[in-house]
C-alpha cells in the first residue's frame, strides 16, 4: 500500500463507474479498543461482496481523504483514507490506517467479488 | 436596510451558534430571510442526552428542531433543500450550481450568508460555502449580492484576518438561546431564559462575526 495520489485514484474511480460492482466497505475500532482503554466502545462493521453501481463518484480532501459513491437511492461514503494499492490496476483498494498503521477504515470496489 | 437575507448551510443547527442573533436582529428591522438548509443532518452522531432519536427517526427529528429554531428567530421561509447529510462536497457542481442559482434568481438577494469554503472545520461547511461562491461568480458583478462568510476553524483570524463585519446581538439573545435550545437531540444548554441578561451569556453570545468574501 502506499499514500494515495488522489488524482490517480479518481482516474480509476471514473473508470468503475455506472456499473455493477462488489464493494467491501469496513470500519473498526480494534477488537482490543475497551480491553485496552475501558472508556472506549469496542465496535466494528463490514460489508464484504455488497453489490452496488454508482453514478458520480470522487475523492476529496488534502489527506486522509474522503470518498463519496452516488448510488440509485443513496449514498457510500468513507473518510479517513490515506492508502491505495496502486499495483491493483482492476480493482479500487483504499485503507484508512492510524499512526501505529493499523487499519481503521477500508472501502474496496472490484467486479469480481473479493 | 438590507432587503432581503438568503441563507445557505448544510445542516439544521449551523444557524443556531453564529447566525441566529444577526437573523433576527435584521428580521426586527424589517428585512427579508430565506434560510436555505441543504441536508436534515441525518448522520449526526448526537442522538439525544438521554437518547431519544434512531439513525431512522433523527431526519424527522431534526426537521422539527430546524423549525422551531426558525420559529424562534423568526424566519417565515424554510427550504429544505434534500440533499444528504456528509455529501455536499460530491455533488455534481453543475446541478448545485443551478439550484442555487434558481433560489437566487427567485429571491433576488441583497446579502447572502454561508461558511466559509476553506475555514469552516467541516467539510459539508467548506463545499457549501464552494458551491454558493461558484454559484455568485457566475454572476455579472453588478448583480452580486453581497457575500458574509462565517470561518471558525483556530486558525481562521490569522488566514482570514479580522472579521470585518461584527453585529452586536445582545438584544437578541432570547431568540439565540430560543434557537440553539431548539436543536435538543444536538445541544443541551443548560440555560433559562431569565439568564439572557447576564453578562456572562452577553459576553460568551452577544456577538456575531463575519467576513464578506472578495470576489475579485
Ligand atoms: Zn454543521
Amino acid at each position: 500500500m502506499q499514500p494515495i495520489d488522489q488524482a490517480s485514484v479518481q482516474l480509476v474511480i471514473d473508470q468503475l463507474k455506472d456499473q455493477e460492482l462488489y464493494i467491501h466497505l469496513e470500519m473498526t475500532t480494534g477488537a482490543y479498543a475497551s480491553h485496552n482503554d475501558d472508556s472506549k466502545l469496542t465496535a466494528s462493521t463490514f460489508i464484504r461482496n455488497g453489490i452496488i453501481r454508482y453514478t458520480l463518484g470522487s475523492i476529496e480532501g488534502s489527506g486522509p481523504f474522503r470518498v463519496g459513491l452516488k448510488i440509485n437511492e443513496g449514498w457510500v461514503y468513507s473518510q479517513g483514507l490515506t492508502h491505495w494499492d496502486e499495483s491493483d490496476s482492476e480493482r479500487l483498494i483504499l485503507a484508512g490506517h492510524d499512526n501505529e498503521g493499523k487499519l481503521v477504515v477500508s472501502l474496496q470496489l472490484s467486479k469480481e467479488p473479493f | 436596510m438590507e432587503r432581503q437575507i438568503l441563507v445557505v448551510l448544510p445542516h439544521p443547527d449551523d444557524e443556531c451558534f453564529g447566525l441566529s442573533g444577526t437573523l433576527a436582529k435584521r428580521i426586527s428591522e424589517g428585512t427579508q430571510v430565506t434560510y436555505a438548509c441543504l441536508t436534515l443532518g441525518e448522520m449526526a452522531r448526537n442522538m439525544g442526552n438521554p437518547v431519544f432519536a434512531n439513525r431512522v427517526t433523527l431526519p424527522q427529528i431534526r426537521k422539527l428542531e430546524l423549525m422551531e429554531s426558525c420559529k424562534s428567530i423568526g424566519i417565515t421561509d424554510v427550504r429544505m433543500m434534500g440533499y444528504h447529510d456528509k455529501t455536499i462536497e460530491f455533488e455534481d457542481h453543475e446541478a448545485m450550481s443551478k439550484r442555487l442559482g434558481e433560489l437566487i434568481t427567485e429571491l433576488n438577494p441583497s446579502l447572502v450568508i454561508t461558511f466559509h469554503p476553506l475555514y469552516s472545520v467541516h467539510p459539508d461547511h467548506d463545499a457549501t460555502g464552494a458551491a454558493v461562491i461558484r454559484t455568485l461568480a457566475k454572476m455579472p458583478k453588478e448583480q452580486r449580492p453581497t457575500l458574509h462568510c462565517m470561518a471558525f476553524t483556530k486558525d481562521c483570524e490569522q488566514m482570514l484576518g479580522l472579521p470585518d463585519v461584527k453585529v452586536d446581538v445582545t438584544a437578541f439573545l432570547k431568540h439565540k438561546i430560543g434557537s440553539i435550545q431548539a436543536h435538543r437531540s444536538q445541544w443541551q444548554l443548560p440555560v433559562d431564559s431569565n439568564m439572557v441578561e447576564s453578562d456572562a451569556m452577553k459576553e460568551r453570545f452577544g456577538t456575531e462575526r463575519f467576513w464578506t468574501y472578495s470576489f475579485e
